[in-house]
């Protein structure tokens, strides 16, 4: 993980440039982990028969779990959760976990625009799992005033 | 059974108020590899400006839930649990979530559109603290499939 670096105000940032990376391991209990934390006990997230009941090839990390820890990085940059003021995604692929050998989710976070005025940078993530990307337009808004 | 394109502007009642514990913002934070010390350490966080440990920024989907549980349950909806898929999510904060808030959530459906048989359902729960003053507006859109 890139580590914290004291950022002092946006026009310190270039647009496009990489603020941190990250990659995270995911194996079930991961997924039962966070059932229990979010209280989301759809069991399509820690039953292969569920799963595959409705058509999936068996269970996949929730959403919720993939947009929360793919603003992590962004958190360890800024320095402080509450930097970041809006954070938004579309659910594009999902992350299937197997029994065994878990699942890898990385992420890349860029910056994406920059507000000068309101000393808010929007920070992009691409986030992947098995070669493509699992969230769409991941946007997070930090404030660095 | 559709989704009842009456519900777009209905607003629900305020589902009852949640307190956020410190354990239940430490719990949520190893759930989502969130290791920053302000989440997990109250001297971290009070260092930093704030009343106690921060929760991280997805961590009102929690307080959330319940707005969402009254929409599907909701009778004359016509949103089949078994056929939804969770869109988009958004998260817009006024002040970040700490624990010892008390949190009350509102529930407003405020858009429904119909895409090729599926209905996209967009619910916007506005969650204001104590003092009625807003912390967070969760948005989520819902994306029911419609029947194959």
């Amino acid at each position: 993980m890139t580590p914290a670096s004291p950022i002092r105000s946006v026009t310190e940032l270039t647009v496009g440039s990489v603020v941190a990376e990250a990659s995270f391991s995911l194996t079930r209990d991961s997924l039962v982990r966070y059932a229990g934390a979010s209280g989301d006990f759809n069991p399509i997230h820690y039953r292969d028969d569920v799963a595959q009941s409705v058509g999936l090839p068996g269970v996949l990390a929730h959403g919720m779990l993939t947009m929360g820890l793919a603003v992590q990085p962004v958190v360890d940059w800024a320095g402080d959760p509450a930097r970041v003021v809006d954070y938004q995604v579309r659910f594009t692929r999902p992350v299937f976990v197997d029994a065994a050998d878990g699942a890898t989710v990385s992420v890349v976070a860029k910056v994406g625009a920059l507000d000068l005025e309101a000393g808010i940078a929007r920070i992009d993530l691409t986030v992947m799992f098995n070669g493509a990307t699992v969230l769409g337009k991941a946007q997070a808004r930090v404030n660095l005033a | 059974m559709s989704v009842n394109p009456e519900l777009q502007g209905r607003v629900f009642p305020p589902v009852a108020p949640y307190l956020v514990g410190r354990e239940k913002v430490r719990e949520f934070s190893r759930a989502v590899f969130a290791t920053n010390p302000i989440n997990h350490d109250p001297e971290a966080a009070r260092a930093a400006g704030h009343n106690d440990v921060v929760a991280p920024p997805t961590f009102a989907v929690v307080v959330q839930e319940a707005t969402l549980a009254q929409l599907l349950a909701e009778p004359g909806a016509g949103i089949d649990f078994t056929r939804v898929v969770h869109g988009d999510q958004r998260f817009s904060y006024s002040r970040p979530i700490v624990a010892g808030d008390v949190l009350t959530a509102t529930l407003a459906v405020t858009s429904i559109k119909t895409l090729g048989g599926h209905a996209m359902v967009t619910a916007e729960s506005t969650i204001v603290d104590a003092a009625g003053a807003h912390v967070v507006t969760a948005i989520s859109t819902l994306v029911v499939r419609g029947d194959e």
